[in-house]
């Protein structure tokens, strides 16, 4: 190309650039499509196989709408007229009925004979145990939540015939049945998976990561990493009520207030990720329906690390839940969205409900002598860490304790910690000594938060709490029924200590919000958080 | 040429453009709230008040309150001084990191030269504002580092500046009447050769200057800045951003306006100094 | 010297610094907070599991063994897998850089298509008004952060008057990308003769390329702006002028193909700048490109991610400042009359 051509190439192609006008973009809506819902959410899966080494949480979405596990729980109507998923009743998903033996020590399950996976194959007791011994053996997550609902070893798991399934039990749990209606022991087809496996990846999880061989009520038609996840509707399952929509896109939008501009423009159907103060002014504007529930076992909570002085002085922790602002951060990093968990009553809990309100409220002269008598009177300084991830709640909550804190003579610079740093500082290595951390339970009972939060060594104690009693406590509860005489005062135990002793001091517990557009209907609460498309449909 | 000259030339330039003049007093009042900001602020930049949360600007409040209830006006007043420290020295450190390499490499030229050219070759090969989070990313967030960082990708513009200008003047006459007289190498380098190179070196000091200011906001736009509650420009607006759809508009747009003015007198002084300093421009 | 052996000169050139760029980047990314083991054994894990994850990863080995073997595995053409999407790294990047290339090229062509005409007006009556005005203009531009601009762009176009469509990527729900030849929508959707899908296209792209142009205003402008001046008050300018030559004539036909010149290698520069900035405008924009990615992986401890940005950075500058050499030879017949 010589110079006259170049030139005059470039400035065609500049003169027509410049004549192209900002024309108005119609958007094309697709709300206008029954069939079709839209979903943008802040992040998404990173995986399409929940029992892989790294999966994130938005992946768990995968596992709920690809795929089937063996049941399911039931549905109940919350007061405000939520749908929400009901912890008590377990349904059937792939397993038609199943029947407990009576020595408590394992469990027949029958499969339908008539469902299958996506390519036509049967859905048979051998890829149940080929899927319940990936779970157990793959390690990482997927094990340890296995382990959570005593499901330890692949020997537990026998094939009766293709269509009876049963289950070894090592211990009589009340956990046991509820873990196999989380997202993790999925049912796999164990024949396309077989097919893809090698020596050196006995389970297919190269091969699951990329492509889901599931049969559950929604297919994957497109996975672009970072972008879009889009699902269509498996028209032969068998294994509930075949989903109204045939088609769901989920976008990932990583700004809220796009997200929030996206709903209230109709430019989708669903949002979600909604900080609270989306939420809250969708809320108030009528045009949106904002279904807002207090996720169970779920508290938002400053953690006061006890082996770093001077948190290991009981009266310091509780002068610190004395000095908190506890109605400035409900009001401006939870926008009043969620349930308020300060100002009880008295120190001896009034019922084994989990969460409640702790009986600590702003009290700036307690908190003062209470220092005082612990020999702080002139204060002390401590860094304040927080989870960057986590910021929208965080940082606001931050400020808020750390001005307040300041009033009591105790300097708390703020710390911002990466997402990924913060598993490893937070969780693993438990060295922050002030922070906010919010931690929930899928399975919905006290003994099992008071099983990771507070038993030493346990993952989410981050606070390096440990009381023999609360120890000794859980391990008499956990595996109980509720109904065992032993289980509310016990439970109601464990609460008072945490009262006491307050290693852990909860500020809220948070809502999941999710904003829908009014034609939308069928939207579920569910503990994992994640939207189950199944029962949703657009009218 | 004679200090008469010289301000005779600087009021020929100025009074051709009127810009700079505009510039240099827009600095000037920077200069005066970084110096006085914390007595002017109406109100205290920390205080909270969750029950004044939102407020739209008001006699009260010239320019709101942000989502805790402080004051939006004391806060872009203090975070003045902050937001100018952290341009100042980390162009301060990239001047100086800069013109010793730079002259190094220009002086000695050799293996001297090559190495000092390959490291900033490779500096530049990464994409800056990458480079600079990677480095606030490892260090922690903490001002120290984002002026570290700052410093760093702004360094190769100097060092290039002071290498090629040195290298110019090495063989120059008044260079080697240096050496005869008996100056050392690192004598005739820093007392004759390198004060000769400093207009050129200073023209791009206030180009940078904005530049370091928008690095800084850009790494609190992705988390990376500064610690709360220390009032920053680029923070105010990264958090802000999120209330502009909800239309609380004032808690973006404000100490936007006041990044987007400090960095606007920065690059019209930048001009305005090479119009004084260039020579074609005397002619 | 023939084309070829300057090309293969430059390019042994740029080696060393190549192998400074890997070097660094292994180094910044081990030193990154964080255990990316920890992380991707999972909420839940424990130390055992987090122990196996570390081992799978080959993190438990020293940095020295773990340098040596990236750099075995660049030679042969694998930069390793992302973490954070278990995907090669290189599909990455190569599904996600022609996103952030289309982006960047239309940002400098919008920068292009107002700077010159702007920086040639200033030139014409420099010190006037006009001249004031231009300059204010372009250094507005470069006065705000990127992801300010960006901001304010998508509340007034798509959330107040609804003319931009929604800040969601290159394309809507409802449009399929066109079958992948450059990977460039605008360019793809032409080939493949739809036009609906390149009007999609144009449209989502728009505002985020808007963003950037008005960026690199400044340095263009600047540089036309000079550049003329110069021109325009050298001797052959002056004798077109004394000759008779239209004002017209010798400000487009001479003085202002002349000054362009000097305004191509500043494009090199503009260019790396805006794919710098990229990073910013993609997170306002959802925008599916290498920038967004790198913010992630590097949130993320994802070390093979960042690295691989980081080299894929490297190799683009390096490619581009040749290309800029050669075009400017191409271009400046002195050059290539002395080569």
């Amino acid at each position: 190309m010589d110079r006259r051509t170049f030139l005059k190439n470039s400035a065609l192609i500049a003169g027509a650039a410049g004549s192209l006008p900002l024309f108005k973009f119609m958007p094309a809506h697709a709300a206008g499509n029954r069939e079709t819902l839209i979903v943008v959410t802040g992040s998404g899966p990173n995986s399409m196989d929940i029992h892989r080494e790294g999966t994130n949480r938005p992946s768990y979405a995968i596992a709920v709408n690809l795929y089937d596990r063996l049941l399911s729980y039931g549905t109940k109507t919350l007061d405000d007229g939520t749908v929400s998923y009901d912890y008590e009743t377990l349904v059937p998903e792939v397993a038609e009925s199943w029947d407990v033996a009576d020595d408590k020590m394992s469990a027949v399950f029958h499969l339908r004979k008539t469902a299958t996976f996506w390519d036509g194959k049967p859905i048979t007791a051998h890829d149940v145990k080929w899927s319940f011994d990936r779970a157990v053996t793959v390690g990482g997550f997927p094990t340890v939540q296995m382990k959570a609902g005593s499901l330890e070893k692949p020997e537990q798991f026998e094939v009766i015939d293709e269509h009876t399934f049963k289950i070894n039990f090592l211990r009589p749990s009340k956990l046991t049945l509820p873990d196999l209606a989380v997202p993790v022991p999925i049912i796999i087809n164990s024949e396309v998976a077989k097919a893809h496996a090698t020596d050196d990846d006995p389970w297919a999880t190269d091969y699951l990561h990329r492509t889901p061989a599931g049969g559950g009520a929604y297919k994957l038609l497109r996975w672009d990493p970072g972008e879009q996840t889009v699902y269509e509707r498996y028209d032969d399952w068998q294994n509930g009520e075949v989903p109204a929509l045939k088609r769901v896109i989920i976008r990932e939008v990583p700004s809220a207030s796009t997200r929030r501009a996206l709903i209230e423009r109709g430019d989708t159907d669903i949002s979600l990720d909604l900080p609270p103060k989306e939420a809250a002014d969708l809320h108030a504007s009528d045009k949106i329906n904002v279904a807002g529930v207090p996720i169970e076992n779920c508290v938002n909570a400053l953690g006061l690390n006890v082996e770093m002085a001077p948190f290991d002085d009981k009266r310091v922790r509780q002068a610190i839940a004395y000095a908190l602002p506890y109605e400035k951060i409900f009001d401006a990093a939870a926008y009043r969205r969620g349930r308020m968990m300060h100002g009880g009553q008295s120190f001896t809990p009034a019922s084994a409900d989990w969460p409640q309100p702790f009986p600590y409220d702003t009290d700036l002269d307690k908190a003062r002598a209470l220092l005082e008598e612990a020999g702080h009177g002139n204060g002390f300084e401590v860094p304040l860490s927080i989870n960057l991830g986590l910021a929208q709640w965080t940082e606001p909550t931050a400020l808020l304790i750390q001005e307040s804190l300041g009033k009591i003579g105790i300097r708390t610079p703020i710390d911002k910690i990466p997402g990924a740093n913060w598993r490893t500082q937070a969780l693993v290595e438990k060295s922050l000594a002030m922070h906010l951390k919010n931690f929930g339970g899928w399975l919905n009972y006290p003994d099992y938060y008071f099983f990771w939060a507070y038993v030493k060594g346990h993952l989410f104690n981050s606070m390096n709490y440990s009381n023999p009693t609360i120890d000794t406590l859980v391990d008499e509860t956990l595996h109980i029924p509720v109904d065992d005489p032993a289980y509310v005062p016990n439970i109601k135990q464990m609460i008072a200590i945490a009262f006491e002793d307050v290693p852990l001091i909860p500020l809220w517990q948070p809502n999941l919000d999710v904003a829908m557009q009014k034609n939308v209907q069928g939207y579920e609460y569910w503990f994992h958080r994640q939207l189950d498309c199944r029962p949703l449909k657009k009218v | 040429m004679a200090a008469a000259s010289t301000f005779t030339h600087a009021r020929y330039v100025l009074g051709e453009n009127p810009l700079t003049v505009v510039a240099f007093a827009m600095f000037f009042v920077l200069v005066l709230l970084a110096a006085f900001g914390p007595w002017i602020a109406p109100y205290d930049p920390l205080a909270s008040d969750t029950a004044i949360k939102l407020m739209a600007p008001s006699a009260e409040h010239w320019f709101g309150t942000d989502h805790l209830g402080r004051d939006v006006l004391s806060r872009v007043i203090v975070a003045t001084r902050l937001d100018l420290m952290i341009a100042l020295s980390a162009v301060a450190l990239a001047f100086f990191g800069g013109s010793v390499l730079g002259s190094l490499a220009g002086y000695y030229g050799g293996w001297t030269d090559r190495v000092i050219g390959r490291v900033i070759d490779t500096v530049m090969a990464f994409p800056l504002f990458v480079l600079a989070m990677g480095i606030v990313a490892v260090l922690g967030n903490s001002v120290e580092n984002i002026v570290y960082a700052t410093a760093v990708i702004n360094l190769p513009f100097y060092a290039r500046v002071a290498r090629a200008e040195i290298g110019v003047r090495r063989e120059s006459g008044f260079a080697a009447a240096a050496k005869v007289a008996g100056n050392g190498n690192i004598g005739v380098l820093a007392r004759h050769l390198y004060p000769n190179i400093l207009p050129a070196m200073m023209v791009q000091l206030s180009l940078n200057m904005g530049w370091a200011i928008l690095n800084a906001a850009g790494l609190s736009f992705i988390g990376l800045g500064v610690r709360p509650p220390t009032p920053e420009w680029g923070i105010m607006v990264a958090e802000g951003a999120q209330f502009i759809v909800s239309g609380e508009w004032w808690l973006a747009v404000f100490p936007g306006v006041s990044l987007m003015i400090a960095v606007f007198c920065f690059n019209m002084m930048g001009d305005g100094l090479r119009d004084l300093i260039d020579p074609r421009r005397r002619t | 010297m023939s084309g070829l052996a300057t090309i293969a000169k430059r390019l042994l050139e740029a080696l060393p610094t190549l192998f400074g760029v890997i070097l660094v980047t292994f180094m910044l990314t081990r030193a990154l907070p964080g255990d990316p083991a920890v992380f991707y054994a999972g909420p839940a894990a424990d130390a055992e599991s987090i122990a196996q994850v570390r081992h799978a990863m080959g993190l438990d080995r020293s940095l020295p063994v773990q340098f040596a073997s990236y750099v075995e595995g660049l030679a042969a053409g694998d930069w390793g897998v992302s973490l954070s999407t278990g995907r090669d790294v290189t599909e990455e990047l190569s599904r996600r850089l022609p996103a952030s290339l289309e982006l960047t090229l239309l940002g400098l062509l919008i920068a292009i298509v107002v700077a010159i005409p702007l920086g040639v007006l200033a030139a014409t009556r420099p010190n006037s008004w006009v001249d004031h005005i231009c300059r204010i203009i372009v250094t507005t531009g470069v006065s705000m952060p990127v992801f300010f601009t960006g901001l304010l762009l998508v509340y007034v176009f798509y959330y107040l008057l609804g003319w931009a469509p929604a800040p969601l990527g290159r394309l809507d729900f409802m449009h399929i990308a066109p079958d992948r030849v450059t990977g460039l929508y605008l360019v793809d959707s032409l080939i493949a003769g739809d036009v609906e899908v390149f009007r999609a296209s144009l449209a989502h792209i728009f505002l985020p390329a808007l963003t950037l142009g008005i960026f690199a205003l400044a340095p263009i402008a600047r540089m036309t702006r000079a550049a003329m001046l110069d021109v325009l008050s050298s001797d052959y300018i002056r004798t077109a002028r004394a000759s008779g030559l239209a004002t017209r004539t010798v400000l487009f036909t001479y003085a202002l193909r002349n000054a362009l010149l000097s305004v191509l290698t500043t494009l090199g520069m503009v260019f790396s700048f805006l794919l710098g900035a990229n990073v910013l405008v993609e997170k306002v924009f959802s925008w599916p490109g290498i920038g967004s990615f790198a913010i992630d992986a590097l949130v993320a401890s994802d070390y093979a991610a960042v690295q691989g940005f980081v080299l894929a950075m490297a190799l683009l500058f390096v490619t581009l400042n040749l290309t800029i050499d050669l075009l400017y030879a191409v271009i400046d017949p002195r050059i290539r009359a002395a080569s």
